[in-house]
C-alpha cells in the first residue's frame, strides 16, 4: 500500500490479506518521503489493524531516505521491516540500526523483526548469507521484477526466467527454516494466469505469495489451502500413525503405501495451515 | 515555532486534505475549503487548531481543500507542512 495514501492505508486492514506493506519506497515520490512517515505513524496511531501483520518497506539502504525511514517507522514496532534490494551488507547495517533503537526504546532486543525483499542478481546469490546475518530475518521476499531488471531480461508470464532465483531462495530459506514468500503476478486482470503463477510457486515451495492488488487476495488464499480430500487424508494418516504408535510400530502402512516421517510432517502442516485459515 | 516559508502537503485525493501554511503575524487563521463542510466543517478546523497549538505554532495562515481525510491524516497532513516551513 502506497504509504501516502491515506484512502489505501485505512482500507488495508480489510481486504483479508494476511500481511499489508505499507510502502516507503516506489511507491511514494521523493519529494513525499517525509510526509508519507508522518501519515504511517499516525495511520498505525489511529486505525485497527487486529489480525493483519503490518510491514513497513523502507528505502533501500544505499538511498539517502533509509537511515529517517528506519528512525522513525522502528519506533512503530511494526510486526516486521522489508529491506529492499537486500544484501548481507544491507542486512547487518539494518540490524545493528534496529538493535540502538530497541535498546533507546526499551524494547526486548529483537522485537522488530526484518523481512529481506531478495531483488538483484547479488541478492538471490548471497541470500542465504543474508539470513544467516540476522536472527531478525525470518522472511525472504522475491522481486521479480527488478531482479529481471538486473539481470537484463524481459519478464514473461511463465515466469521460466526465475527459476533459479525461486528455487535457491526456497531452498535458502527451507535450509535456514524462515518463510519464503514468491513475487507478485502483475496482470491484475489474469484470474487463470495468477493461479498457474500461484501454484508454481506452491509446487517449488513458496510459503505464501505477494499480491499487488486486492482481487488476487481470494485467488491466492484458494491454491494455498488444502483441499478437503487433502485434509482428510492428512487426518487419516495422524490416526495411522498414533495407531501404530499404540501398537509400538516405527512404520506402518496407509493404503497399501508405507509412510514414514516426510509423509506424516506433510500431514501435520497440511493440518496446521488448515486449523490456522479455519477450514477446521 | 515560527513559520519561516510557505510550505504544502498532502493531495486533492479522496480521503486526503491538501494543505498550504504560510507565515503570517496575525495568528492562527485557517481557510478551509471541505466537500463535508456542512457536517464536519468546524471538526475540521478544530483538529487544524489543535495540531498546531501542539506543535507551538502560534501564528500561521493555513489554506486547505478537504477531500473527505479523517481526524489522522488532517493531523499527518499539518505536522508535514508546518515541518516543511520552519
Amino acid at each position: 500500500m502506497p504509504g501516502n495514501n491515506p484512502g489505501m492505508l485505512q482500507t488495508a486492514p480489510v481486504f483479508g490479506a494476511d500481511s499489508v506493506i505499507l510502502d516507503l519506497e516506489d511507491a511514494v515520490a521523493i519529494t513525499e518521503k517525509d510526509s508519507a512517515r508522518i501519515l504511517i505513524r499516525e495511520a498505525l496511531k489511529s486505525n485497527d489493524y487486529t489480525g493483519v501483520e503490518v510491514v513497513i518497506r523502507i528505502n533501500p539502504m544505499s538511498t539517502p531516505f533509509a537511515h529517517d525511514d528506519i528512525d522513525a517507522m522502528a519506533r512503530l514496532k511494526p510486526d516486521a521491516i522489508l529491506l529492499p534490494k537486500a544484501t548481507p551488507e544491507d542486512m547487518k547495517e539494518l540490524d545493528k540500526m534496529l538493535d540502538r533503537i530497541e535498546k533507546e526504546e526499551g524494547m526486548e532486543p529483537g522485537t522488530i523483526k526484518v523481512h529481506a525483499l531478495v531483488e538483484t542478481a547479488y541478492g538471490v546469490e548471497t541470500v542465504y548469507e543474508t539470513i544467516k546475518v540476522s536472527t531478525r530475518c525470518e522472511a525472504v521476499l522475491l522481486g521479480g521484477e527488478d531482479l529481471a531488471a538486473d539481470l537484463a531480461i524481459k519478464r514473461s508470464k511463465d515466469s521460466e526466467e526465475l527459476f533459479y532465483a525461486r528455487t535457491k531462495i526456497v531452498n535458502a530459506c527451507r535450509a535456514l527454516k524462515i518463510a519464503s514468500i514468491d513475487t507478485p503476478f502483475t496482470d491484475t486482470n489474469d484470474y487463470e494466469g495468477l493461479k498457474a503463477d500461484t501454484e508454481k510457486a506452491k509446487k517449488l515451495g513458496f510459503g505464501g505469495k505477494l499480491s499487488i492488488n486486492p482481487r488476487q487476495i481470494d485467488m491466492i488464499h484458494q491454491v494455498y489451502s488444502p483441499t478437503e480430500a487433502e485434509i482428510q487424508h492428512a487426518r487419516r494418516v495422524m490416526y495411522a500413525k498414533d495407531e501404530a504408535e499404540k501398537e509400538g510400530l516405527g512404520v506402518f502402512s496407509l493404503d497399501g503405501k508405507m509412510v514414514d516421517l516426510p509423509i506424516i510432517n506433510r500431514a501435520q502442516n497440511t493440518l496446521d495451515v488448515a486449523k490456522l485459515i479455519g477450514l477446521i | 515555532m515560527t513559520i519561516n516559508k510557505p510550505a504544502k502537503a498532502g493531495t486533492l485525493e479522496s480521503n486526503d486534505i491538501y494543505v498550504m501554511i504560510m507565515p503570517s503575524d496575525e495568528g492562527v487563521n485557517i481557510e478551509l475549503e471541505s466537500i463535508v463542510e456542512d457536517q464536519f466543517g468546524d471538526d475540521i478546523r478544530e483538529v487544524i487548531k489543535s495540531k498546531l497549538s501542539e506543535m507551538g505554532i502560534t501564528s500561521v495562515l493555513v489554506k486547505a481543500t478537504d477531500k473527505g481525510a479523517l481526524d489522522y491524516t488532517i493531523r499527518a497532513r499539518i505536522e508535514a507542512a508546518v515541518t516543511r516551513g520552519l
